[in-house]
């Protein structure tokens, strides 16, 4: 493109950077080089907080050993809330710049968002049982994590029931920057309301209300989710851009190279 | 070992937990996997088509 120079030329370095690697090829390769590292690295938290959190962590002086669900439990609805904020900030860019990269990113961390939601619904409901002597309950933080659970299904199947695929981009953005509103009432819900649903413990301001030796494993594996998520999501992206790109001279060049 | 899986007599709600979260984990990796060969194939297979094209 000739007027790329004129156009871009006066733009700072960071916008050209990150031009640079919003290109396909680019992320493609990027994450090619970042994913072994952050595999290994994932690996290693999870079966160290695991390690910890089963085996290290002391026994909670009130819940007993069944407090232990704490670290599948919060990771998973950080994570529920996370791949959210995610999708919807991708959505903004794909809605605003028209950014591929942005539309691809979102959709697949769509099917993530919705495990990890549907895993801190489950695992809350095992933890409910002994503690509350429910399963389930109507509560505001219950309730507003089962609305994001069905936020994920509505964005998934908007995708899927439009043809048209950048009609679907298009509907299934829109959704998940209206249903960002309820990310602050998930995470507000237990000071909000009268909930049954125990208050922050670890995102506090001033000191968590939690023992280090409780608290190390915890972020360990909030880590690790995280991580977890992140690796997934750069190898489901990078499969999405071979499939966009499959004729483009970059894909045909790496597979006849045998470097896909 | 006995007292550690029986986890304070909270073992049922505990294990499950656990357990459900490495099933969904593991879905998930097998999903990536089968997002990367699917595509990898679709390359082969378009470029494969694109190549009987040419020869015509």
């Amino acid at each position: 493109m000739g007027g790329e120079n004129t156009l871009y030329g006066e733009l700072s370095l960071v916008f050209r950077w990150f031009h640079k690697l919003a290109s396909l090829k680019n992320f493609y390769r990027l994450a090619e080089i970042l994913l072994p590292w952050l595999t290994g690295l994932c690996v290693i938290l999870l079966a160290v907080g695991l390690y910890r959190g089963l085996f290290v962590a002391p026994t909670d002086y009130e819940q007993g050993e069944s407090y232990r669900i704490i670290y599948v439990h919060v990771p998973s609805a950080w994570m529920s809330m996370f791949v959210y904020v995610v999708m919807a900030f991708c959505s903004g860019l794909f809605l605003v710049w028209k950014m591929k990269l942005a539309d691809i990113v979102a959709e697949v961390s769509a099917p993530m968002g919705a495990a990890f939601t549907f895993l801190a619904l489950s695992t809350g409901s095992l933890w409910g049982k002994p503690m509350w002597g429910t399963w389930w309950e109507w509560d505001a933080r219950l309730t507003s994590e089962l609305i994001l659970l069905f936020l994920y299904i509505g964005y998934m199947a908007l995708r899927a029931g439009i043809d048209n695929r950048n009609t679907a981009a298009k509907a299934a953005a829109i959704l998940a920057l209206v249903g960002v509103v309820n990310i602050p009432i998930i995470h507000y819900s237990v000071e909000w309301w009268n909930t049954l649903h125990q208050p922050a413990s670890i995102t506090k301001f001033d000191k968590p209300s939690i023992h280090i030796s409780m608290l190390i494993p915890l972020l360990l594996m909030a880590l690790g989710f995280t991580l977890f998520y992140v690796v997934n999501m750069l190898s489901r992206a990078r499969s999405v851009i071979l499939e966009r790109e499959a004729s483009t001279s970059w894909v045909r060049s790496r597979l006849e190279g045998n470097r896909l | 070992m006995k007292e550690f899986l029986a986890m304070g007599g909270y073992a049922v709600y505990v294990w499950p937990s656990f357990g459900l979260t490495f099933i969904v984990m593991a879905l998930i990796v097998l999903g990536s996997r089968l997002q990367r060969s699917r595509a990898v194939d679709m390359v082969k297979r378009k470029s494969q088509i694109d190549e009987n094209k040419t020869d015509h």
